[in-house]
């Protein structure tokens, strides 16, 4: 069988299956990890001392320790206390977990990016520190941590080939099984390349699409 | 004419420490309806500091704030109703960035106010037309000359329809050939009888407009009177001095 064939019938249909996988754990994870990650970027600038404290803490245990070590504990270590995850759960809380870790740092930063005086002209026009923050400081912000927040959604593409290693097979686990069982690594890994090529220029087109619609003159 | 005006604002014996400094000793006066106070004093005397423990940006270590019949330093009474009704106008604008102008004057209108959106458009609007920006309303701050900008800000107060307006030198950080366009405005306000206090060192301005002027230096007033008082019979040489030298750094306007 020559390699285009072999290609096109053994390695494209599991190769596509596992795309689809990894675009579910994707469509999961990109979302509730920029949430989570604003969250805990806002509790560490606006919370009070034990709020803010926690969520320090929450970023800099889960900057610090590597994802791989997070999913197995999520996975294999948590069984040990009662709690049970597929491996696809289990890989959509690690990944929601850790890149909440990075947004935050993002967010954090743009938030302290912003004049005092915005706070202060939202106070004096009567809103309390809560409605000021969130209808004038956070749409700043979040505008200035976008391109921070993009390259973490990009990288989060590609680490969740991770998601294998808690046999939740995904794309790159997906081509481990047919490159082993065919001793075919070169093509199938090629593939598998490519396909991770065309996710993140697909990704990091949206997002520029969206930061070019969210941007407003002077801002960014 | 502001003799039997009620009083809208009263401060009382304000005291203020940032650290080992006092930065204010005591400092009280009294605002009636229609009237324009205007606040003089070198750097660091404290002008910024007093404004904002009116509106209690900055809460003071002591001392009673009362706008008309309720006391603002009220412990229990909400900061915000009473924000409503004292608007500030800052030195470097403070204009939300992420706003065009028209959505930065009704802000205010719909997420304090409560206002339908339909009528808080028309209110920010008619505001934009009284500052002569109504052909800016849909730009964004970045895309605004200085002058504008403090245009929308003043804009954004009155919105708020407040009975009375800080300004924190509303002019300081304009090029020369923008002032003029901004007092304009704050003197068509006066005349048209908004009771306002403001911290200036435009001195044509401050005599063609204020009731009194209040010099503070060192956290304290040191001196206050008409225009008229201040100028030619201020009670302290240092006054005198002051007022020379200011009147020499910042050039006589157009109104003298
Ligand atoms: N938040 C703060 N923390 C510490 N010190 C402060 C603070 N705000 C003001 N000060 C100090 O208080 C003093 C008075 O400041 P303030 O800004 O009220 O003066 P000002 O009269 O408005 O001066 P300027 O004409 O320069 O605006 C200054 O010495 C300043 O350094
Ligand atoms: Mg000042």
């Amino acid at each position: 069988m020559d390699s285009l064939d072999f290609i096109k019938d053994i390695v494209l249909p599991p190769l596509f299956e596992g795309t689809l996988v990894t675009l579910k754990l994707l469509v999961f994870s990109i979302p509730l990890g920029l949430v989570l990650g604003i969250l805990i970027g806002t509790g560490r600038v606006y919370g009070n001392r034990i709020i803010s404290f926690l969520c320090t803490v929450y970023t800099i245990f889960f900057r610090g320790t590597p994802l791989l070590v997070q999913l197995f504990v999520i996975y294999y270590g948590l069984p040990s206390l009662g709690i049970y995850f597929s491996p696809f759960t289990a890989a959509v809380i690690g990944f929601v977990i850790c890149s909440a870790a990075y947004h935050s740092e993002y967010i954090r930063g743009a938030f302290l990016s912003i004049k005092n005086g915005q706070m202060m002209a939202a106070q004096a026009l009567g809103m309390s520190r809560m409605q000021a923050i969130v209808n004038i400081i956070f749409p700043q912000a979040i505008r200035r941590a976008l391109p921070g927040c993009s390259n973490e959604i990009i990288y989060l593409v590609k680490y969740s080939s991770l998601a294998f290693m808690v046999t939740c097979v995904e794309l790159t686990g997906a081509g481990k099984i047919v490159a082993t069982r065919y001793f075919r690594y070169t093509e199938v890994f090629l593939v598998i390349g490519a396909l991770y090529l065309i996710m993140v220029t697909i990704v990091s087109n949206l997002l520029k699409v969206m930061e070019r619609r969210l941007k407003i003159p002077g801002l960014g | 004419m502001q003799e039997d005006q009620p009083i809208v604002l009263k401060i009382e014996n304000i005291h203020k420490r940032y650290g080992e400094t006092e930065v204010l000793k005591g400092v009280s006066f009294t605002v009636k309806r229609g009237e324009t106070k205007v606040i003089i004093g070198p750097s660091g005397s404290g002008k910024s500091t007093l404004l904002r423990c009116i509106n209690q940006l900055t809460i003071p270590d002591q001392g009673r704030v009362w706008l008309e019949d309720e006391e603002v330093t009220h412990i229990k009474k909400d900061i915000n109703l009473f924000r409503q009704k004292i608007g500030m106008v800052f030195q470097d604008f403070n204009l939300f960035d992420h706003l065009t102008a028209l959505r930065n004057v009704e802000i205010g209108l719909i997420k304090v106010k409560g206002m339908n959106k339909k009528q808080a458009r028309e209110r920010a609007y008619n505001e934009l037309l009284r500052v002569g920006l109504k052909d800016q309303a849909n730009l964004y701050p970045a895309q605004l000359s200085g002058g504008q900008k403090q245009r929308v800000s003043i804009a954004r107060a009155l919105a708020m329809d407040p009975s009375v307006i800080l300004f924190d030198e509303p002019t300081s950080a304009l090029d020369p050939e923008l002032i003029g366009e901004v007092l304009e405005v704050i003197k068509n306000l006066a005349l048209s009888g908004m009771t306002m206090v403001v911290v200036t060192h435009e001195m044509g301005f401050a005599r063609s407009v204020a009731n009194e002027i209040i010099f503070i230096e060192n956290g304290m007033i040191l001196d206050q009177g008409s225009p008229y008082d201040l100028f030619i019979n201020p009670k302290h040489e240092r006054t005198k001095k002051f007022l020379y030298k200011i009147t020499e750094l910042y050039g006589k306007s157009k109104d003298e």
